[in-house]
């Protein structure tokens, strides 16, 4: 005998694997059961042949490879021993199926065992065959199993009874041939026997047209008097489960009446009286009452009309609602559901618990009410429903709010009645959530705006006082601050009062203070920004004595390090002060925008992409396609004198291309560069690193140099930041040439863009500088939606991150509340030396399995003896929150008497459980 | 039809699995995985029914129970009635309880086969055989009487 095969007992080989302490120790111990299972394989082991199955379908269930075990299914299904045969069926069920070919070799064997003398025996290959059977298998045996349907022994009934389900299924031709026998077993008494019968008669109908003819005609008495029994009878404490008579053969019961019923009406007829029994005498204290009664309501909705029972089904899913038990509230959520085809006006009378069950503490239930609601709202019971959600909305769970906002938005869009009702619902979920709000609503929001005229004063007097609370919500600041540029002296002059609304005085400085306040607020992104500041320059037309201080904000930012804002402040600067004779006539109200193409259009596809290809390049003043503008609504604004941040090209045609030729490389890179900023935060965070080498290898020269930002985050070592320096510096080169190019083709007014070319570092002196002053602070991915909430998190004492000679490091540490993975961090650079430092640019790189979002430097010079300091947040992700400790990798550059210095080093001194 | 009964404790190991329409072995891990990330994150106090249509299709749920240590997990179609697949969970380990008496984790772990035996008693190819538990014991007690030796060799 071979050595291995005296081998360890069953219960010696689970012992060993459960007293492994690593999967790498399991593996060990189960193949070495393997190695020696196979040589008693290949030794042709008889006396321990269904030991080693049995141990083999337990390394199964661990997902090891078994395939070896196969054959020896097959030998031990073969011996004569029931004990043998029992492990030999076990494993066929469990190790092999109906798609191998070893199978076509048990089939001689099942017939066998099917005729066999011992019942348990037959019992054994009945459930082999019905959880394996192929469809030759079928064919083949489908005669024997016909036969043992009149099996004297009741066990052997039910098991042939379910295998001809398996059997008919796999070979429907065959169905004819059980519904004779099937209809004899209809009328047995016996309980399991029955219940297996009408789940056989079930899927008899299912597969057979003739057969359900059959069965409808000659069998629905029957059954309606099998259940009308098990209704009426006396308590059968064998078959009781919590005090209801046999429910499981209820449940069955209806559900084939269902399939009976279901088309046709006099069937439908017949069973009317008793499903209005079980629905009125079923107790639905227990599960399985409700079981029942859940059945029974399915039935009634399936079959013929019958009026009356459709309000009694309804009736009885309404209580369901208002049960203590979770399980109950879901399904009858799920049946309300495709009830709501058949009858909605029952549904509507239970709206006001469904309304409650969007209140459900238990996520699944709110979801599913929530799209029960949204189902039932219809131009008549809008106004409440909406003012129900919008005040949930205020209460509920931050995770709930995405689906919550983006299903009121999507009501008040469909059903609005009035525009001054849209208008003012739409405020109301910008202010509580405007975080969630999708870009295309608020774009939506700023089309109807547009259109209507005679609201134009009240929608900005209203944003005008919804900034003032809700200027943590970036939509609402956005919406408000396009409005109160396009309508500002609308909004000083309380031009077009409602008589509804409060009078408010506001000044024109109190208007441009709100612009004032949202550019400078560190939460806004590039978006909002570049908004800010077009509407100051649409302010600075409308408010004529303000525009001195207009200039001066929009000054503010010429020294951004972000391209976009950067190029916008000295255009703009040069219209308001050296071209007032262009300057009102660029900003004059903006044409009212198409509702209609623009609803078009959003139920296109690509909302980000379609309409971009057609942005007419170079186009001072475009009438035509207002919508083109509109998806750019932050950027190009259509009276902006150079829509795109982009040099445009000589010639437009050309233009177009390059721009196909940039999106081409696909949508992503569309979102990392800020010529679509209107549309950042609608593909969220993608932008990495790979796009932006794909952006800066498709040929298409103009990659601003924000874009290497994402390069800060996601690269884990220096390395990768080194290796991208090359690029980078190309990329500027580039920049520098093309606005070079630009000058030459349109000379003037933008003679401004001088400054904008030296203001970038002279290509190739010094690429590491280069580098730096393209990505210190980090523009393109915009912040993350919630920025504000950051306030009320938890906070860990202020660590010494670094110091090195003069300069130290401090960072800030705070959690927010909700999202334990996510720290902010708070860096503060301070200079002990006597020297100026300028250019001062701090980077960082962490492990992959932290996400790292730097916010721009408060400023890049670190004036000496500790006299001021930088600084500037970051925001890092922890993914295996819990398992791992934060660290960082830092760089710092800076320029000290006009010479380089850089310091590096490590940080992992963070508290351990950020 | 149910499509399958999986058993697991509660740091995600199997300890009975049986598919009723065959998955390849991979396929039946990376199924017990994603189950295991569904349920382990799940709170108390909410139903037992999940949506499983990312892995077994259109309109399969997944209905779940804990019992001490283990989950019991039946996935099933919309052929069945989630309440009812409840009541025969309950079924299940009532009879589990019976052949075991008091049945813990480790009873089933060391007989799996015979929980195997008392499962194809209550379930055959996706349809429910038997409902009453003590029908239950009794045929698994005839089956194992005449193998009481080889419960003895393995």
């Amino acid at each position: 005998m071979n050595p291995f095969s005296s081998g360890t007992r069953l219960r010696d080989m689970i012992r060993a694997i459960r007293a492994c302490k690593t999967a790498a120790e399991e593996r060990a111990v189960v193949r070495k059961e393997c190695a020696s299972i196979r040589a008693a394989v290949s030794d042709n082991d008889n006396d321990y042949r269904h030991r080693n199955l049995a141990k083999l379908m337990f390394i199964h269930m661990l997902g090891y490879p078994t395939h070896f075990g196969q054959m020896e299914c097959l030998k031990l299904i073969a011996a004569p021993g029931f004990p043998e045969k029992r492990i030999g069926y076990l494993g066929l069920m469990l190790l092999l199926d109906e798609r191998q070919e070893v199978l076509m070799l048990v089939t001689n064997s099942l017939k066998q065992d099917l005729n066999h003398t011992n019942q348990y025996i037959v019992g054994l290959a009945l459930c082999a065959l019905g959880n394996i059977s192929s469809a030759e298998m079928a064919r083949d045996l489908a005669p024997e199993v016909e036969r043992l349907l009149q099996f004297r022994d009741p066990n052997v009934r039910k098991k042939a009874a379910l295998c001809s389900i398996r059997i008919i299924k796999k070979v429907p031709d065959l169905a004819e041939n059980f519904v004779n026998p099937v209809a004899s077993l209809l009328k047995e008494k016996h309980h399991g026997v029955l219940l297996t019968a009408i789940q056989l008669c079930a899927d008899l109908c299912i597969v057979s047209e003739e057969a359900l003819e059959y069965f409808r005609k000659k069998c629905t008495e029957g059954i309606v008097k099998v259940l009308k029994d098990a209704v009426n009878s006396p308590y059968a404490p064998e078959y009781d489960i919590s005090g209801i008579s046999d429910p499981f053969l209820q449940i069955r019961l209806l559900r084939i009446l269902r399939i009976l019923g279901h088309g046709d009406a006099d069937a439908s007829d017949f069973m009317n009286d008793v499903l209005a029994q079980v629905a009125t005498k079923t107790e639905s204290n227990k599960n399985a009452g409700n079981a029942i009664l859940y059945e029974c309501v399915e039935t009634i909705m399936s079959i013929e009309d019958s009026g009356g029972l459709r309000v009694l089904a309804i009736n009885i899913l309404g209580r369901f609602l208002s049960n203590r038990d979770n399980n109950i509230r879901y399904v009858a959520l799920n049946m309300l559901m495709k009830a709501i085809s058949i009858d909605g006006q029952a549904v509507q009378r239970h709206r006001a618990t469904i309304l409650e069950c969007v209140k459900d503490s238990d996520a699944s239930i709110r979801k599913r009410a929530l799209e029960l609601v949204y189902l039932l709202v219809n131009e008549n019971n809008v106004k409440p429903l909406t003012k129900e959600l919008i005040d949930y909305l205020v209460v509920s769970d931050q995770d709930f709010k995405g689906d919550l906002t983006a299903k009121i938005c999507s009501i008040v869009e469909k059903l609005s009645p009035e525009k001054i009702w849209y208008i003012d619902q739409m405020l109301k979920v910008l202010c509580e959530a405007g975080n969630y709000v999708k870009d295309e609503v608020w774009h939506a929001l700023i089309v109807v705006i547009t259109n209507s005229s005679n609201l134009h004063g009240y929608t900005v007097r209203s944003l005008y006082r919804a900034i003032q609370t809700s200027c943590d919500q970036e939509a609402v600041v956005r919406v408000a601050v396009w409005c109160i540029g396009e309508y500002g002296d609308l909004l000083v002059n309380n031009v077009g009062m409602l008589d509804i609304e409060e009078p408010i005085t506001v000044t024109e400085s109190d208007a441009i203070d709100v612009i004032e306040a949202a550019i400078k607020q560190h939460t806004s992104d590039l978006t909002t920004r570049a908004m800010c500041l077009m509407a100051l320059l649409k302010l600075s037309s409308r408010f004529p004595s303000s525009s001195q201080r207009i200039k001066d904000i929009v000054n503010q930012s010429k020294g951004s390090l972000l391209l976009e804002l950067q190029q916008r402040s000295i255009e703009f600067d040069s219209i308001i002060g050296k071209h007032q004779n262009l300057r009102s006539a660029l900003v004059e109200r903006m044409p009212v925008l198409d509702e209609a193409s623009y609803s078009g259009r959003r139920g296109g596809s690509g909302v980000s992409t379609s309409g971009i290809n057609n942005i007419p390049n170079g186009v001072v003043k475009i009438v035509d396609a207002p919508l083109v503008d509109l998806l750019d609504l932050g950027v190009d604004e259509p009276t902006h004198p150079h829509p795109h941040p982009h040099p445009p090209p000589p010639n437009s045609s050309s233009g177009a291309n390059f721009l196909h030729d940039l999106l081409g490389v696909g949508a992503d890179i569309s979102s990392s560069s800020p010529q679509s900023g209107g549309r950042n935060t609608m593909h969220g965070h993608k932008s990495g690193t790979d796009v932006l080498l794909d952006l800066l290898s498709s040929g298409s020269p103009p990659a601003p140099a924000p874009a290497p930002a994402p390069a800060t985050q996601k690269s884990s070592s220096t390395s990768d930041l080194l290796s991208l320096t090359q690029l980078n510096n190309n990329n500027n080169n580039n920049n520098n040439n093309n606005n070079n190019n630009n000058n030459k083709a349109s000379p003037s007014p933008f003679s401004a863009l001088d400054t904008l070319s030296s203001s970038l570092p002279t290509p190739g002196a010094s690429p590491m500088m280069d580098l730096l002053d393209g990505f210190g602070p980090n523009p393109t991915t915009p912040p993350p939606p919630t920025p504000k909430e950051e306030e009320n998190g938890r906070t860990y004492p202020p660590i010494v991150a670094f110091e090195s000679g003069a300069l130290s490091l401090t960072f800030n540490l705070s959690k927010q509340p909700g999202s334990p993975q996510i720290t902010l961090i708070e860096a503060k650079f301070t200079n002990k030396s006597s020297q100026l430092y300028t250019d001062f640019v701090f980077q960082a790189a962490v492990p992959k399995f932290l996400q790292l979002h730097l916010e721009p430097a408060s400023s890049n010079t670190l004036p000496g003896n500790a006299s001021g300091s930088i600084t500037q947040k970051l925001r890092v992700t922890n993914n295996q929150h819990g398992k791992k400790s934060v660290v960082m990798r830092i760089r710092i550059s800076y320029k000290l008497n006009n010479k380089d210095m850089l310091e590096e080093g490590q940080i992992s001194n963070f508290p351990r459980d950020l | 039809m149910i499509r399958a009964v999986i058993i697991m404790n509660d740091e995600g190991k199997p300890r009975l699995v049986k598919f009723y329409d065959h998955q390849p072995m991979e396929k039946q891990q990376e199924i017990i995985r994603s189950i295991y990330g569904v349920l382990c994150s799940r709170a108390e106090n909410v139903s037992n029914f999940v949506q499983a249509d990312s892995t077994f299709g259109k309109d399969t749920r997944l209905v779940y129970k804990t019992f001490a240590t283990l989950y019991f997990i039946v996935i099933f179609d919309d052929s069945e009635n989630e309440l009812a697949i409840l009541d025969l969970m309950q079924v299940f380990v009532e009879t589990l309880d019976k052949c075991f008496s008091n049945v813990c984790e480790l009873d089933i772990v060391f007989n799996f086969n015979k929980v195997h035996t008392i499962l194809d008693e209550i379930i055959l190819g996706g349809q429910v055989v038997e409902m009453n538990s003590s029908e239950i014991v009794k045929a698994v007690n005839d089956i194992s009487g005449s193998s009481l030796f080889l419960f003895l060799s393995l």
